[in-house]
């Protein structure tokens, strides 16, 4: 992986949440405060804004540009959030990017994610898209996979990590609040995460 | 949806700046509001924060005796880090700063990063928790910060206006906060500027207890009653949770879209609720302060007072929202 796949693994995921960011934004509306398609669709352009004007380097700087931007600009649970995960990422980043060496910061990226919003698997929350995403991507590491059936896989689980939060009881965040209510709703950082897979395995497949 | 705005996306900028002409008293740069006399050497700085939505919260209690600066975000969307940095490093006079935090993810987690950022100031953080219709907590993200924020950035601001060290004002923002509780009920959902729509749907038949203040839904849903009813119901969720005695510090807040006249009606429940435990209420307030957006409902907040948080409540406030002894 170089810079400029990094840089449209972004561009990519803008795009797909501003085309889902009503149903973003409605899941949220059912379990939450109505706010998450709209927040990530305004950090992303941000995110787009910020690697436009000083077009970086390696892939570990795009990472922490998009990951301090989502930080310093989109308020509300999900910038610290999503933030922490790419700057996490960026810092643990060895080069060359490899699968592997792109599947260890990934992890430390869920764990960055996880300490910073005290969540596990199974609490209705992004994590539960990104850890099984991890997951994935560490097999396919170990089974020699190829890097796009890699991420493919790990978009696979993330959706698949997404639909799992439907039956779900929330433990985190505002929809907590809402307890048994909170059961039957996709949780609305699960369904993100499954897009920001979707949208790298997207380029990865274009890039092949 | 009709709404006076502009733009969806320009609502918070407008009304920061229409905030800002009305008062000449409060300054507005970068999406922070200050008290327009600046820091104040010796003085702890008090600063608070979170989405928009729920004015006069936060920024119309910029002022004498009470907070020096505060960061809207988006509306229900806390406020970034980097307004929070600005704020506190603005407001700083040497003598720290305190953060009141009301209990949200989000808030939590960029104030959090704010505290982390912050160069060369002293920050002490206070999490106002005071709503109990989060009973679970256990399996919740913690009691949610509503009402009694109110109390604690008027009662901490107060003793920050008398030159209190830092560590003075937050051990009583937090004996505020644990001495406060608060319970929400509403007629309507409301409707962000940007989803155009009500945020749940609610019958008009029906109610929703225990609502917070971000439109979300509440931890019941039952037929619409007697405002003496709700007012019970209400009561009752706080008393079982901080028994109801001595002096008692009661608002009956409006979330937004009910008329003044209906909040009078449910004060004289909720009063005479604690007149029956056995409780005085000493001091009272009624009327809009913690909205969400024109959600129609009110919650009810309480604080057992002592006296000196009595002598606290009562010191001068001169703020656009709130305003006495001065």
């Amino acid at each position: 992986m170089d810079a400029s796949l990094c840089v449209a693994w972004f561009e990519e995921a803008a795009r797909l949440v501003h085309r889902d960011r009503d149903r973003l934004t409605r899941l949220d509306a059912e379990i939450g405060d109505g706010d998450h398609g709209t927040n990530l669709d305004r950090g992303l352009t941000e995110v787009r804004k910020a690697l436009a004007e000083s077009p970086p380097g390696s892939p570990a700087e795009v990472l922490t540009i998009a990951g301090t931007t989502l930080i310093r600009r989109v308020g509300g649970a999900s910038g610290p959030l999503y933030g922490s995960v790419f700057r996490q990422m960026g810092k643990a980043l060895q080069s060359p990017v490899t699968l592997a060496a792109f599947s260890a910061a990934f992890e430390e990226g869920v764990v960055a994610v996880e300490r910073l919003g005290k969540a596990a698997l199974g609490d209705k929350t992004m994590v539960d898209a990104l850890a099984p995403a991890s997951r994935a991507l560490a097999l396919a590491v170990r089974d020699g996979v190829g890097v796009r059936e890699a991420v493919e896989q790990a978009a696979r689980a993330a959706a698949e990590g997404a639909e799992a939060t439907i039956p779900m009881r929330a433990r985190k965040g505002r929809a907590s609040y809402l307890g048994e209510r909170s059961v039957g709703h996709m949780d609305p950082g699960a369904a993100s995460s499954a897009l920001f897979m979707e949208a790298l395995a997207t380029v990865a497949r274009e890039a092949a | 949806m009709k709404k006076l705005i502009n733009t969806a996306e320009s609502v918070v900028e407008d009304a920061l700046n229409g905030m800002a002409a009305a008062h000449p008293s409060l300054r507005v740069r970068d999406r922070v509001v200050y008290r327009a006399e600046g820091p104040l050497p010796g003085k702890v700085g008090v600063v608070s924060g979170g989405g928009s939505g729920h004015e006069p919260l936060h920024a119309g209690f910029v002022g004498y005796g009470m907070l020096d600066a505060a960061c809207p975000g988006e509306i229900f969307t806390s406020p970034v880090p980097d307004q929070i940095v600005e704020a506190t490093q603005a407001v700083d006079g040497g003598a720290g700063v305190l953060h009141i935090v009301k209990n949200y993810t989000g808030d939590v987690l960029n104030f959090e990063m704010a505290a982390e950022l912050v160069e060369d100031v002293e920050v002490a953080s206070v999490l106002v928790d005071d709503d109990v219709a989060v009973q679970d907590s256990l399996y919740t993200a913690g009691r949610r910060g509503t009402g009694a924020t109110l109390f604690v950035e008027k009662i901490a601001g107060a003793l920050a206006e008398e030159s209190a060290p830092l560590a003075e004002v937050a051990a009583v923002a937090r004996e505020v906060d644990e001495r406060s509780r608060s319970f929400g009920i509403a007629l309507t959902s409301c409707t962000t500027p940007a989803a155009g729509k009500p945020m749940f749907d609610l019958p008009a038949t029906d109610v929703e207890l225990g609502i917070g203040i971000h439109g979300e839904p509440g931890r019941a849903r039952v037929p619409m009653r007697p405002a003496r009813e709700l007012a019970v119901l209400a009561m009752e969720a706080i008393h079982a949770d901080l028994p109801l005695r001595d002096d008692l510090l009661v608002m009956v807040n409006g979330m937004g879209g009910t008329p003044l006249m209906e909040l009078y009606v449910v004060y004289a429940e909720v009063a005479a609720f604690a007149r029956g435990k056995g409780a005085r209420v000493t001091r009272s307030l009624v009327g809009n302060y913690v909205t969400s957006l024109d959600m129609q409902g009110f919650s009810v907040s309480v604080c057992r007072l002592d006296e000196r948080l009595t002598r606290l409540w009562d010191a001068p406030v001169e703020t656009p929202a709130l305003r006495w002894g001065r």
